[in-house]
């Protein structure tokens, strides 16, 4: 029996974060708004109503081309998709089906694969339903945000390769500040498409695609059943049928979907009430310039400095990456101490979400990491006060005064100390410690380290501490 | 154009237009009377005239609005069952301009359903009869403003002109209809029919009339991406025209014999003014029609996909699941000629058709284009018929789609190309139903072409006189 190839492409969706809507001067933020609160004359489809293109989505649309190293076009257009269904009140979804706004591009993953991006268009979503029983609900909230949906070529290979591209693809959309990338509120969505074709076929084999993922995790697991239950069709000798398909993440199993229209004919239309769009070489130029640095930049910039695991869990938070890079321009060798911070204890913190829309200045940070790096803080105290900076009324005081405040300045004099070993070694209950120290029981050591430091009040520096006492009990 | 003043009130110019709408009441050109609303108005008006303000160049002078046009005024229902009862929010922009200078609606007009025809025998409120015959069509689909204007109960009236739904009843009332070039007036709050051929105008009783509305309702909106910057562009058209053209291929057996004569007519008068009548070979104009009758119905088919009956206007009752809403909603709400226009749109833009028919009909419509452009090059204005006949009796061509889709033959390569083309009145058959013929323009002409108009109208004075 053979081996089967498989071959993924996908489609993503992503909501552009847009203060409008793409045809109309509403709100397009609706994520805590009461249902069809946000909804205009032309996104209801009033007699008459005439869409209005948003010049802030076409210009986020070439930053979102330019992260995906994609051409843009200098002249595109708008088409009409017609189909009946009540999230579209117009009867079609503005898109653009002949001449799209971003050409062709890739994305390289982390691994160095790239995946070539087809083209990518700018599309006005449409609303939401909700099903109930006998009846459904229609929220126009979501009528004509704006899209751009992103079509790669059938470049993957694997389930692996599937979440990888997808979550890049995130990254890229998120660093390059086009959305606001909470898949949990579908502002990213994927319709994976893969088929199954034998080890050296000519040709591709029969597609299934599923819809609507909204997490990486769903996207990896999807398509993983779907290579199982193709090579089980196939090994059965049987046809894979071309279908739309759901995904469960609870039975974590496809399922044919009710499909929206029999037979979809969408009769593709030119859409006589935008004019084409024309954009100036200068313009998209411009507009490209803007486009921050790209998870590839920080991976050139840190490869070397920052262990790849971290570098790679930090890549998730464009916050965190600017911060990084900023700190970094202030001194050498920062970044790495800042990474680790980052890393293992601000994003453990249960309110890290929040601290990242608030991060502290690239000065205090940089003071932080030059104060561990003269070891006047230690690595509990550098936590401790690192954490203090996220406390805005805290912040204002600067790195120094906090640590300073908090008594968790390192004692590294050397003759400060002295006193404090002497005065502990004065100390009746140390003697018995003292003198077994003496016969040889490098244990006790500990003991007496431990009292110094309380004696400190923490605030000696253990290994200065350590050698003092073998110099004085020797 | 009878402004209010101190001595004519505004109220006394809308009281006698209300009562003449009254007494012509069989014509059934009305669709609402806004009565009350048009009062209330009228009074406000001659109290800013009283008090000595200035009120705008439309002070107190009563119009029509087509009932395609969205204001708050009266339900906006495009002479459609689907549209019943549905009360706008929304004003158009044309009808805010005409009334922030004064003018007071008193009505809105009959239509062909949504604009679809040449008699408004489509309407759903039946036909408005024709201001010279009452055995006779309007003309359409903006046969209630044309016969509004021809009866002379109002100063003037809104239109549309998606394929000659302006000129055609002009024509047919003896009034000067003018279509403009495509974009000069915003489309924002008109019902849609075909987006890329529909043109908001007017009817009038003088080019001067025309010329003042232009300048008030023209010009760039942000709510309608496809509207031009100005009324129009000096270097579009000549002050000093000297070459008018004919198309050699209308003068022929399809046009109606004393339509002929009276285009004959005006070109004897023009050549007596010492213009030159130069003859056109325009080829490509015999695709127009059957272009338009791809473009225009894929256009209506997706621009009324949004009449589902979820939202506003009529609903159909009997429905037990979403698709019947749609399907029974849809087939008692729409006219049959609405229907057939649906069903061609939809033919022509299915998939594996859309090359055939639709992509072939842009491409003609881009030689139309070219064709005007070459014609412009020749000459300065163009005059030819507007419709192949005159009025023609009610119920005649109602039940012969084609036939009636003929009547367009001369006005739709306009609406193609975007050029402008001025409706107006050319005397009167032995039967005494007027003639009218068109001028037509390069695109953005349109001032200087209403302008023109005037060299043509001198013949009438005389023609009068004559007769009497």
């Amino acid at each position: 029996m053979g081996k089967y190839i498989a071959t993924i492409g996908i489609e993503c969706h992503v909501q552009l974060c847009t203060k409008t809507k793409l045809f109309s001067e509403v709100d397009n933020d609706a994520r805590s708004k009461e249902p069809n609160s946000c909804v205009s004359p032309v996104d209801y489809a009033l007699p008459g109503m005439l869409p209005r293109l948003n010049g802030e989505a076409v210009r986020l649309a070439i930053l979102a081309g330019r992260a995906m190293n994609c051409e843009i076009n200098a002249c595109s257009r708008f088409d009409r998709k017609h189909y009946f269904y009540p999230d579209s009140p117009k009867g079609y979804q503005i898109t653009q089906f002949y001449h799209q706004i971003i050409g062709a591009g890739y994305v390289e993953l982390p691994s160095g694969t790239r995946i070539r991006i087809e083209h990518a268009h700018l599309e006005g979503d449409a609303g939401k339903l909700t099903h109930f029983g006998a009846y459904s609900l229609v929220d126009l909230n979501r009528v004509d945000t704006p899209l751009i949906e992103i079509v790669s070529m059938p470049d993957i290979h694997s389930a692996k390769e599937a979440h990888d591209y997808c979550k890049e693809l995130w990254r890229l959309m998120c660093y390059a500040g086009v959305t606001y990338g909470d898949l949990y509120n579908g502002n990213m969505r994927f319709d994976v498409n893969t088929s199954l074709a034998p080890e050296g076929a000519s040709e591709l084999g029969t597609r299934t695609e599923v819809k609507n993922l909204n997490s990486f995790r769903s996207v990896e697991r999807a398509v993983e059943y779907e290579i199982k239950r193709q090579t089980k069709v196939l090994e059965a000798g049987e046809k894979v049928i071309q279908q739309t398909l759901g995904w469960s993440d609870a039975t974590g199993k496809t399922t044919p979907q009710r499909s929206k229209e029999v037979a979809a004919d969408y009769r593709y239309m030119p859409e006589p009430d935008l004019p084409p769009l024309n954009l100036s070489s200068e313009y998209i130029e411009a507009e490209s310039a803007k486009l921050p640095l790209m998870p590839k930049d920080y991976r050139e910039k840190f490869g070397e400095i920052i262990a790849g695991d971290t570098l790679e869990i930090l890549l998730d938070y464009p916050s965190l990456m600017e911060k990084l890079a900023e700190v970094a321009l202030l001194g050498h060798g920062v970044a790495p101490l800042l990474a680790n911070l980052f890393a293992s204890v601000l994003l453990a913190e249960e309110k890290s979400a929040e601290y990242l829309n608030d991060l502290p200045s690239a000065e205090d940070l940089a003071a932080l990491a030059e104060m561990n790096e003269k070891k006047e803080l230690s690595s509990t105290a550098t936590k401790e006060v690192f954490l203090r900076l996220f406390d805005p009324q805290m912040r204002e005081r600067g790195t120094k005064q906090i640590a300073k405040e908090l008594g968790l300045i390192q004692e590294n004099d050397l003759g400060a100390l002295e006193v404090i070993v002497d005065a502990v070694l004065a100390k009746p209950e140390t003697a018995k410690a003292q003198e077994d120290f003496r016969a040889g029981s490098e244990k006790v050591l500990g003991f007496l380290v431990g009292q110094v430091m309380k004696e400190s009040r923490g605030k000696a520096n253990p290994s200065a501490v350590q050698e003092i006492l073998r110099k004085k009990l020797s | 154009m009878k402004t209010a003043n101190k001595t004519v009130t505004a109220e006394r110019l809308v009281r006698d237009a209300l009562k003449k709408a009254e007494f012509f009441k069989d014509y059934n050109i009305f669709t609402f009377l806004n009565e009350e609303g048009a009062l209330k108005r009228a009074r406000e008006i001659d109290a800013r005239i009283a008090k000595g303000e200035n009120v705008g160049r439309l002070a107190g002078v009563p119009y029509a609005l087509k009932d395609n046009f969205l204001s708050p005024a009266g339900d906006t229902t495009a002479a459609a069952h689907i549209l019943e009862g549905f009360s706008s929010p929304v004003t158009a922009t044309a009808v805010r301009k005409l009334e922030s200078e004064g003018a007071i609606m008193i009505g809105r007009v009959n239509m062909d359903a949504f604009a679809h025809g040449s008699s408004t025998e489509n309407s759903y409120f039946g036909p408005t009869l024709n201001a010279y015959d009452k055995e006779r069509v309007a003309g359409g689909s903006s046969g209630g403003s044309a016969v509004a204007v021809a009866l002379d109960i109002v100063e003037f009236a809104t239109g549309t002109d998606t394929g000659g739904s302006i000129r055609q009843p002009a024509s047919f009332n003896g009034v000067y209809g003018f279509k403009p070039t495509y974009g000069c007036i915003s489309r924002y709050g008109v019902v849609a029919m075909a987006s890329s051929l529909d043109c908001v105008g007017f009817f009038t009783k003088s080019p001067e009339d025309m010329d003042l509305l232009m300048s008030i309702t023209a010009g760039q909106d942000v709510n309608d991406l496809t509207t031009l910057p100005d009324y129009y562009d000096s270097a579009a058209a000549t002050d000093a025209p000297t070459r008018i053209g004919v198309i050699k291929d209308f003068d022929n057996e399809s046009v109606d014999k004393e339509i002929r004569e009276a285009l004959k007519n005006k070109c004897e008068l023009l050549k007596a003014k010492g213009y030159e009548i130069v003859e056109l070979e325009m080829p490509s104009l015999k695709y127009a029609l059957p272009a338009y009758y791809i473009i225009q119905p894929a256009e209506v088919a997706s621009n009324l996909s949004r009449y589902d009956g979820i939202r506003y206007g009529f609903r159909s009752e009997k429905s037990e699941h979403l698709d019947d809403l749609y399907r029974n909603t849809r087939n008692e709400g729409f006219m049959p000629e609405n229907k057939r226009r649906i069903m061609i749109g939809n033919f022509v833009l299915s998939s594996g058709f859309y090359d055939a028919y639709f992509l072939k009909a842009a491409k003609a419509r881009t030689l139309i284009c070219k064709e005007y452009d070459k014609a412009f090059s020749k000459v300065d204005y163009i005059l030819m018929p507007v419709a192949p006949n005159p009025a023609f009796k009610l119920g005649e061509k109602v039940n012969d789609p084609v036939s009636m889709y003929l009547e367009d033959v001369m006005s739709v390569s306009l609406n193609l190309a975007g050029v402008p083309g001025l409706a107006i009145p050319a005397g009167k058959t032995a039967s005494g139903l007027p003639i009218g013929l068109q001028l037509v323009g390069p695109r953005r002409s349109d001032k200087n072409l209403i302008a023109f108009s005037k060299e043509l109208e001198i013949d009438d004075a005389i023609e009068e006189e004559e007769n009497v």
